[in-house]
C-alpha cells in the first residue's frame, strides 16, 4: 500500500503532467491496483513474456476498447439521459454531436470515432450556403483538436461526392491539425473522381485522409455497416471492439525450432493462448463491468451484441526474417518472393485460426484479425505487418509485397507509405498510386509525405551514396537550406505535437 | 523479329518527378553532352572494359571475364567505389534489357502507372530502342493506354524527332542555355539544335515541359532569364516551364566549387518569369 501511495503521490507532483493527465494517471494507478482477471497458467506465463499482449488495457476491463455508436440515433431521435431534443438544425446537429462525443467511453477515455459526418450532417445542410458550412466546419474542427486532443480519435466521410464531405477536406488541409483523423472512405462506384482527387491532394497537403476500400471492407460486415476508427479499425457500426490483444510474431519465431515448427506446434499454441486471454477480458467486461446497463445501449447508440474481439499481430517482419535465418536462406521480408510468400502463410494461418475459434459475447461469435500498429515501446519490433522503416523498397515494390496480406486482415491493416515531397509537384502519381493499390486488394491506404533519404528531383536519380557522401562532408549552407524547407513543411505541427498525443500509443 | 536492345543504367518502378503522374523510368546508358554540372556523370559513357573499377570493389561483386567487365547485383552493396574510379565516365553495373523485358515489367506494374518515360544519359542516343519500345507499346491492346514520355536535351535533329514522335505522346526538353558560347562551355555543344527541337516539338504538339536549370552567376543572369522568358512566351504563354535549382550531390570537377542556386533566388525568378506573362512556372518542391 505504501509503494502505491507513492505512486500516486510522485504522479501528483509530476511536473511534466497537465492536471489531467494527472486525473488519468491516477486512474490507471487505482485500475491497475486491483487483481488481474483470472488466467491459467500458461496463459498468465506467456502474458509475462510478452508473447501476446493485452496492450496495457488495464487490469478491469470495465469499458470497450473501440466503440462506434450509431449517431443518427441521438441526432435524430434526441437523448433522455443527456436531455437533447431531435437536431433540427446544422447547428442544433453539431451540437449535439459535440455533446454526445463527451459520453462515448474507449481505452484512451476519448472517443475514438466521431461517425460518419457527412451522412450524419447532411440532413440538415439544406438551404446552408458553402460559407456558412465551412465556417461551421472549421469551429467545429478546432473544438475537436483543442478539446478531445486525440490523434485516434476518427472521423469519416465518403464514399458519395456531397458538400460536407468538401469543406471537411478543405477545412482539414488547411488546419493541418493533429486531431481529428480522418478517413475518406472510396468506393469506385460512389465516389466521383474530384472527390477522390481532393482527398489525394489533402494527402499531400496534411498526410491526411487515409483512404479506405469500401469494396473490400462492405462485404465483411452486415447492413447496420462500419467505420474506421483509430488507427484504422474497421468495426461494425453500432457497437466496436470489446478488446485488442495481439501476439508477437517475433517471439514466437524466436521459440520456434523450424518453419514447421513455427506453424506445426508453436504459433498453433501461442493463438490458443491470446484466445484465452482474450475471452477472459472480454467475459470481465460482459459480466463485471456492468457497461451495457449504459444508457448508450438502453438509447440504440450501441447494441450488445455487436461488439467484436480484435485478435491482433505484429513484428511480421522479424518474424520472417527469423523463420527464414532458420532455414538458412538470404532473402529478407519485403525484398524477397519467397520471404514475402512465408509471410503471406503466416497470415493465412492465423485467419484460419480466428476463423475456426468461437468465441462468446463476441459479434458474429468470431474475433476478427488485426495487423496491430504497435505501442510507443515496441523496441526492434516493426508494426503489423510493415516492412521495416528505413528499409523499404520503392512504393510500388512496397505495396506489392504487402497486398497479399491485406484479405486477411478484417478489422484492419495499419500500413504507412513514406513518399518523398517531389510528389507535392505531381498530384495524379499519388492519386494513381492509390488505385493501383486498391486495384491489388489493399484495404487501406495511408501515406505519409516526407523528406527522405530517396529523394529525387526533376529529371535526374540522386543516388543514396552520394547523398551520403554529402552528409558526411559537411556542407553546412545546403543541410541548413535542407532542413529550413523541412521546417516550414512540417513545423506547424511538430510545434504542435506536445499538446496533442496519440494516447493509445502510449502503455497504459 | 530482330528488336534493339538498350543498355540500362537503372529502372524505376515509381517516378513522379518524369512526367505526368506516376511513370515507370528507364534511365539509358550514354550521352552526347558532357556538362560539366552533371548531376550524374556515370551515365556519360559506354563501358570500355578497361578493369579498373574491378579491383576497386570491396565485395567482389566486379570480375574481368573473357576481357569484359561482368557485375554481380547479389554481391553489390550500391557502394558505389567503381563509379569513382572510372576515369571515362561510365558504370560498370549498365545492363542490357529487350523489349519483351521492359513490357512484362510494365505490365505488372501497369495498375500503378500513368506511363513510361525513357530518361538518361541522353534517352535520344538509343533511339531504335526507343521507337521500337513505344511503337510496341501503342500497339498493344493492354498497355496503350499508358503515355510514352522521353526526356532529352534537345540534341536530337528533326529528322530523327519524326520517326520516334508517332509513338510518342510528350517530351521534356533540357535548355541549359541560351548565350550560344555559355551553352559551349557548359555542355561542349552549340545550343541551335536544341533551340530548334524545342520549336518542332512544341509545333508538333509534343513539347510536354521546358526544363531550365539555374546556375548562379551564369544561367540566372538577368539577360538569359530575359531570353528565357521571351523564347517561352514565343512558343506559349501557358506551356509547362520547370525551373531546375543547381546543387552539388554527384557533380564532379570545376562545378562543385560553384555555389549552389538558393530557394529565395529561384522563387524570385520564377515570380519574375509570372509577371512576364508565364502562367505555368514550376519550382522545386525540394533542395538537397
Amino acid at each position: 500500500m505504501q509503494e502505491l501511495q507513492a505512486r500516486f503521490k510522485t504522479i501528483t507532483e509530476d511536473p511534466s503532467l497537465s492536471f489531467s493527465q494527472k486525473a488519468r494517471a491516477l486512474s490507471l494507478e487505482a485500475e491497475n491496483s486491483l487483481a488481474y482477471p483470472e488466467l491459467d497458467e500458461d496463459t498468465a506465463r506467456a502474458l509475462e513474456e510478452r508473447v501476446i499482449c493485452d496492450m496495457y488495457e488495464g487490469h478491469a476491463p470495465f469499458k470497450p476498447r473501440y466503440v462506434m455508436p450509431d449517431y443518427s440515433v441521438v441526432l435524430k431521435k434526441g437523448s433522455e439521459f443527456l436531455e437533447l431534443e431531435p437536431a433540427q438544425t446544422l447547428d442544433e446537429a453539431i451540437n449535439s454531436l459535440m455533446i454526445a462525443y463527451h459520453h462515448v467511453p474507449s481505452v484512451t477515455n476519448m472517443p475514438v470515432f466521431l461517425g460518419h459526418l457527412d451522412d450524419l450532417l447532411l440532413p440538415y445542410c439544406d438551404g446552408v450556403s458553402e460559407e456558412a458550412l465551412y465556417s461551421k466546419i472549421k469551429l467545429f474542427w478546432r473544438y475537436l483538436d483543442r478539446v478531445l486532443p486525440d490523434a485516434f480519435m476518427h472521423a469519416n466521410i465518403g464514399p458519395s461526392d456531397n458538400q460536407v464531405a468538401r469543406a471537411i477536406l478543405k477545412v482539414d488541409s488547411e488546419l493541418k491539425q493533429v486531431a481529428p483523423n480522418l478517413t475518406f472512405i472510396w468506393d469506385p462506384e460512389v465516389s466521383s473522381d474530384e472527390i477522390f482527387q481532393m482527398a489525394c491532394d489533402s494527402i499531400i497537403e496534411c498526410s491526411k485522409p487515409h483512404i479506405a476500400n469500401h469494396p473490400v471492407h462492405q462485404p465483411i460486415f452486415d447492413s447496420a455497416g462500419y467505420g474506421i476508427a483509430s488507427c484504422y479499425n474497421a468495426l461494425p457500426l453500432c457497437g466496436g471492439a470489446s478488446t485488442l490483444t495481439r501476439i508477437n510474431l517475433y517471439e514466437v519465431a524466436k521459440r520456434s525450432v523450424s518453419v514447421e515448427d513455427f506453424f506445426q506446434n508453436v504459433l498453433p499454441r501461442y493463438v490458443d493462448l491470446n484466445f484465452r486471454l482474450t475471452q477472459v477480458r472480454v467475459n470481465h467486461l460482459f459480466e463485471k463491468s456492468r457497461f451495457f446497463e449504459s444508457f448508450l445501449v438502453k438509447e440504440g447508440w450501441i447494441a450488445k451484441d455487436r461488439f467484436t474481439a480484435m485478435f491482433g499481430i505484429f513484428a511480421m517482419a522479424e518474424a520472417v526474417n527469423e523463420l527464414q535465418e532458420k532455414a538458412g536462406v538470404a532473402g529478407r521480408y519485403g525484398h524477397d518472393d519467397a520471404a514475402n510468400s512465408l509471410g503471406h502463410r503466416i497470415s493465412a494461418a492465423l485467419a484460419e485460426a480466428v476463423a475456426s475459434r468461437e468465441m462468446e459475447y463476441v459479434w458474429r461469435g468470431r474475433a476478427m484479425l488485426h495487423s496491430q500498429a504497435g505501442l510507443s515501446d515496441d523496441g526492434g519490433c516493426t508494426p503489423g505487418v510493415r516492412i521495416p522503416y528505413g528499409s523499404e523498397p520503392d512504393p510500388v515494390t512496397h505495396i506489392q509485397a504487402l497486398a497479399g496480406h491485406h484479405g486477411y486482415y478484417t478489422s484492419g491493416v495499419s500500413e504507412i507509405l513514406t513518399l518523398d515531397e517531389t510528389i507535392r509537384n505531381n498530384r495524379e502519381a499519388l492519386s494513381q498510386l492509390v488505385k493501383g493499390a486498391f486495384s491489388l486488394g489493399f484495404r487501406e491506404f495511408s501515406a505519409n509525405i516526407s523528406s527522405n533519404d530517396l529523394v529525387r528531383v526533376t529529371g535526374y536519380m540522386v543516388r543514396l551514396s552520394d547523398i551520403q557522401k554529402f552528409k558526411e562532408s559537411g556542407g553546412s549552407r545546403i543541410n541548413t537550406t535542407v532542413l529550413g524547407a523541412e521546417a516550414s513543411v512540417t513545423g506547424a505541427i511538430l510545434d504542435r505535437a506536445p499538446r496533442v498525443i496519440a494516447h493509445e500509443f502510449t502503455r497504459g | 523479329m530482330n528488336l534493339p536492345e538498350a543498355k540500362v543504367s537503372k529502372i524505376l518502378n515509381f517516378s513522379c518527378v518524369d512526367g505526368p503522374g506516376n511513370r515507370l523510368v528507364l534511365f539509358l546508358q550514354g550521352c552526347n553532352f558532357a556538362c560539366l554540372n552533371c548531376h550524374n556523370p556515370h551515365t556519360m559513357a559506354l563501358c570500355n572494359h578497361c578493369g579498373d573499377c574491378v579491383p576497386a570493389c570491396p565485395t567482389g561483386a566486379l570480375s574481368m571475364i573473357g576481357g569484359r567487365v561482368v557485375h554481380d547485383p547479389t554481391r553489390c552493396d550500391e557502394c558505389d567505389q567503381c563509379l569513382e574510379v572510372c576515369p571515362i565516365n561510365s558504370n560498370p553495373k549498365v545492363f542490357q534489357v529487350t523489349i519483351g523485358e521492359v513490357l512484362e515489367l510494365v505490365q505488372r506494374n501497369k495498375p500503378f502507372l500513368n506511363g513510361i518515360t525513357v530518361s538518361g544519359g541522353e534517352a535520344t542516343t538509343q533511339l531504335k530502342f526507343i521507337t521500337a519500345l513505344f511503337g510496341v507499346m501503342k500497339q498493344s491492346v493492354s498497355l496503350r493506354d499508358l503515355t510514352c514520355f522521353i526526356d532529352s536535351n534537345g540534341y536530337l535533329p528533326e529528322f530523327a524527332w519524326r520517326s520516334v514522335l508517332p509513338y510518342t505522346d510528350g517530351v521534356m526538353l533540357d535548355i541549359k542555355s541560351f548565350d550560344c558560347d555559355l551553352h559551349c562551355k557548359l555542355t561542349g555543344r552549340t545550343n541551335e539544335r536544341v533551340l530548334a527541337s524545342a520549336r518542332f516539338l512544341h509545333a508538333e504538339g509534343k513539347l510536354h515541359e521546358l526544363r531550365y536549370l539555374l546556375i548562379p552567376g551564369m544561367t540566372d543572369v538577368p539577360a538569359e532569364i530575359d531570353r528565357l522568358l521571351d523564347f517561352v512566351l514565343d512558343l506559349s504563354p501557358g506551356l509547362n516551364l520547370r525551373l531546375n535549382a543547381f546543387q552539388h550531390h554527384g557533380v564532379r570537377g570545376e562545378a562543385q566549387d560553384w555555389p549552389a542556386a538558393e530557394k529565395d533566388r529561384v522563387e524570385e525568378i520564377a515570380s519574375q518569369l509570372r509577371r512576364g506573362g508565364l502562367s505555368n512556372v514550376t519550382t522545386p518542391a525540394v533542395y538537397i
